[in-house]
């Protein structure tokens, strides 16, 4: 029986002639994957800054983007196990330090005035790369190990392909272990429903966002160094197209909602990927906007969406 | 004791509560009664730091506390039950009682107990989530998570608030039983003036912004304008 009969492996042939093995069918999921599950983490800071402030963090991708510098240096004077910590450090105070200074004091604004000022720090971090880095793409330093070669059947990827997806989900399930469990992740459901009604059982509301940041920052840090690993450039619009597409998966996914975003990121990034390999790759970019556009026209909530987002 | 000297709230450019001054006693139930938008709701907002006094003081046990953070003040011993309940609505019944304990880091299980005994239909509820519970239930799960933070004053924004008679009257057995059994003092709001009365050590009577009236809950009882204005009695 040949593999044309069965509907699923269909798409590998045209008109009865192979398109694609199986093997590069698998290696091509294998990257999406990998692709997506830094696009999770990154839709992650993405959909909880926007859970608890009603915020499109505009600066997110530049964040991320920052983190990939941050590991350059680091990396050219500290050994990686040290430049690892330090890099996720650094991108947290960044992260936590732009909510203090070009949010907190808008708490009480509109909407859209937190939302310019998300976009003007966007812009500020992209000209303050060019400015102290130059526009020209840096290469990315290696952590031994990650690029290694493996073989897994009849696909062959670097570490860093396998790894990513494994420690995306390793991580989502801690974030929402601590969201579910503990006092803290009780304090960030409550402050993300109704800022009044948390602040009056004792919450710290301002603690309990910088918290928020600090974790979307983290993850946006550990996103970085696997996707740039991938990519080995950073230059200082790194951050603006995958920013764009994260925030995508997470409004594809349903803005709010964490696994959502996981979903949406692990969607986007495969979609994108089957169009690369589909020879496409000239769309693999509008790919993701057109899928924003199909959510916001079919399904503004997103997939895993609350039905009501007003606050009280 | 709690007290309040010459508390001044606006919104923008209007005043919403013009200059009152009252002091609310340990282990005591003190009530203000008003009409809608007399200002009641907001001083108990400027009490529990949710809205900024513009000028006057709020003082406990002689500590000055008017500009503390609301979070703080829950530290102190004051909570504020809010007017329309305001339930966290996809938590469960559990966390709603637990969150109310957001500051203390010792063991809740006696605490919890306790709760339950106090309202029975709480513990069978436990795992249901707040917004789906019923409006009397819920304000019993909102009191609930007021006293889970162990507080030394109690606030109460009209707690019998669109409920059926039979309620209101469980709701007042209850405040009664935690004014008694806890020593907790209660700064209470009602629109059901009779029941709060009732209830009241003591008793402020809040017209546009200003108080016009004080006595215990027995003397506003007999009053002939209270009965009029508030009782839906003839004068
Ligand atoms: N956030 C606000 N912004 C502007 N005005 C406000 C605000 N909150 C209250 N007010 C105004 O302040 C006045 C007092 O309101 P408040 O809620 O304190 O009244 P209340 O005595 O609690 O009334 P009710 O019995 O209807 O609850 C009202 O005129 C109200 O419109
Ligand atoms: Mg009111």
């Amino acid at each position: 029986m040949s593999l044309y009969s069965i509907p699923m492996f269909r798409i590998f042939y045209f008109k009865g002639k192979s398109l694609m093995s199986l093997t590069t069918f698998l290696q091509q999921c294998l990257t999406g994957i990998s692709l997506g599950g830094a696009y999770a983490l990154i839709a992650i800071g993405y959909t909880m800054v926007y859970g608890i402030l009603r915020l499109i963090n505009f600066a997110h991708g530049d964040i991320f983007m920052m983190a990939g510098y941050f590991m350059i240096f680091a990396m050219a004077s500290l050994p990686w196990f040290i430049a690892l910590p330090v890099v996720l450090i650094v991108t947290t105070a960044l992260g936590v330090g732009i909510e203090r200074v070009a949010y907190k004091p808008l708490r009480s604004a509109p909407r859209m005035s937190v939302m310019i000022s998300a976009i003007g720090v966007s812009y500020l971090l992209q000209n303050l790369a060019t400015y102290l880095f130059t526009a020209l793409p840096m290469g990315y330093p290696e952590v031994p190990g990650l690029k290694k070669v493996y073989q897994l059947g009849g696909l062959s990827a670097s570490f860093v392909t396998f790894l990513t997806p494994v420690l995306t989900l390793i991580l989502v399930y801690l974030l929402i272990t601590l969201i579910q469990h503990t006092k803290m992740g009780m304090a960030m459901r409550a402050v993300s429903k109704d800022y009044e009604t948390a602040s009056l059982m004792g919450i710290d509301i301002n603690r309990t966002i910088s918290i928020t940041f600090a974790i979307g920052s983290i993850l946006a840090a550990v996103g970085s160094i696997l996707y740039f690993t991938d990519r080995m450039t950073v230059f200082p619009f790194s951050g603006s197209l995958p920013g764009m597409k994260c925030f995508v998966a997470a409004v594809f996914g349903g803005i709010g909602s964490i696994p959502g975003a996981v979903v949406g990121g692990f969607l986007i990034g495969m979609g994108e990927t089957a169009l690369v390999a589909a020879g496409y790759s000239t769309f693999s970019d509008a790919f993701t906007f057109v899928i924003l556009i199909v959510i916001l026209l079919v399904r503004p909530t997103g997939l895993f969406g609350e039905k009501t987002t007003n606050k009280v | 004791m709690l007290k309040v000297d010459d508390l001044k709230i606006h919104y923008g450019g209007i005043e919403a509560v013009k200059g009152i001054s009252f002091d609310v006693p340990d282990h005591s139930i003190v009530t203000l009664i008003g009409a809608n938008g007399a200002g009641k709701s907001s001083t108990l907002r400027t009490i529990a730091g949710l809205v900024k006094a513009s000028s006057g003081t709020i003082s406990l046990d002689g500590e000055d506390i008017t500009n503390m953070p609301s979070a703080k003040r829950v530290g102190k011993g004051i909570v504020l039950c809010p007017e329309g309940r305001r339930v966290f609505p996809d938590m469960t019944v559990l966390e709603n009682i637990k969150i109310g304990a957001y500051l203390r880091n010792d063991d809740l299980t006696d605490d919890i107990e306790n709760i339950y005994n106090l309202f029975p239909r709480l513990k069978e509820r436990n795992w249901q989530l707040a917004g789906t519970l019923s409006g009397g239930e819920q304000q019993m799960l909102a009191v609930a998570r007021s006293l889970m933070s162990n507080p030394e004053i109690m606030m109460l924004d009209e707690p019998s608030l669109g409920l059926a008679p039979i309620v209101v009257q469980e709701i007042f057995s209850i405040i009664k039983k935690i004014n008694k059994e806890r020593g907790t003092t209660i700064l209470l709001i009602e629109q059901n003036a009779n029941m709060a009365l009732k209830v009241a050590d003591k008793a402020y009577v809040m017209e546009t912004g200003r108080i016009t009236l004080s006595g215990t809950g027995a003397e506003l009882l007999a009053n002939d304008d209270i009965k009029a204005a508030y009782l839906g009695k003839k004068k």
